[in-house]
């Protein structure tokens, strides 16, 4: 019940909290906000491990930069920069274990594939296999097309949205996202020939 | 094989499954045990670093200056003649105020 009162103050009176010296008002923050953060992170990383230290990493960021913040935005909006960002930093690092091949299709993904090509109503696109089909293929993108490409129409934010996500101009997004459909339709060309040749 | 169509499939299913947004039990509490432990940035310090690459950069400036300004020049007649000329130009117009006078 000690924390009750904790609970209920806004994010401003935890931030002035916490930048006051009680490290402990960040911890409401922290259980606040870690939802919508792993959720951010598990688009962008398969392993559980990887996530969790994504979301460590934004949380550590955050207390370090928190006297950074002026709070002209929401606290919320500061923080989902942070974790695109640091999500974005994962993808640069680990893009050496970007998927290079889809002989490795499993045989569920094989089945809707043939079903689509059948009859492409027939496919539906709530199954498993089509949601393994699209990480495999997301897995196959360059860091910034694989991000613009999940914020822009998989999470359908507008390109102003994404500029202030990602720290990029309007322009940059508007090429990079050019290049990112190119990229996927290259990597879907990819599975027909793949698959059919 | 109708790659757009493939293509707004595979996006719809990434929309219609979103990810989890479960946190691990504790979670919170092994983040603010971590961060217990990490060093807060010392900004004193980041000054002093940034002053000392600036200091860097001055005294090498300043040698430049120096070793250009007792370096011999090669024409001094030349340098008398410009400035000679400077002050011209800079007159003339006081010239030909007092001429029209």
């Amino acid at each position: 019940m000690a924390e009750l009162p904790c609970m209920e103050k806004s994010d401003a009176e935890l931030i002035a909290a916490v930048l006051r010296g009680e490290t402990a008002s960040f911890e409401p923050l922290i259980v606040k906000y870690s939802p919508r953060i792993f959720a951010t992170a598990r688009r962008y990383a398969r392993r559980e491990s990887e996530v969790e230290d994504i979301v460590q990493e934004v949380w550590t960021k955050a207390f370090q930069k928190l006297s950074g913040f002026r709070g002209d935005a929401p606290f919320e909006h500061w923080l989902m920069r942070m974790a695109v960002r640091t999500c974005y930093d994962f993808l640069r690092q680990h893009r050496r274990n970007r998927e290079t091949t889809f002989t490795e299709l499993t045989e569920p993904e094989n089945d809707w594939l043939d079903r689509f090509v059948a009859a492409p109503s027939d496919a539906s696109d709530e199954s498993a296999a089509a949601r393994q089909l699209i990480e495999r293929v997301l897995a196959m993108l360059s860091p910034a097309a694989r991000l613009v490409i999940t914020l822009l129409e998989i999470e359908d934010r507008s390109v102003k949205e994404i500029a202030e996500l990602t720290g990029w101009s309007v322009p940059l997004v508007k090429v990079r996202a050019f290049r990112a459909r190119a990229e996927m339709k290259k990597c879907l060309q990819r599975i027909a020939r793949d698959k059919y040749l | 094989m109708k790659l757009a169509e493939l293509h707004e499939k595979l996006i719809a299913a990434a929309r219609k499954q979103p990810p989890d947004d479960w946190v691990p039990y504790s979670f919170e509490k092994r983040i603010m045990a971590r961060l217990s432990t990490v060093p807060k940035p010392d900004e004193w310090a980041m000054w002093v670093r940034s002053l000392w690459c600036g200091a860097g950069a001055c005294v090498a400036i300043a040698l430049c200056i120096g070793v250009w300004s007792f370096t011999p020049e090669g024409d001094a007649d030349a340098a008398g003649n410009f400035s000679h000329d400077l002050e011209q130009t800079i007159l003339a117009s006081a010239d030909d105020g007092d001429n029209a006078w």
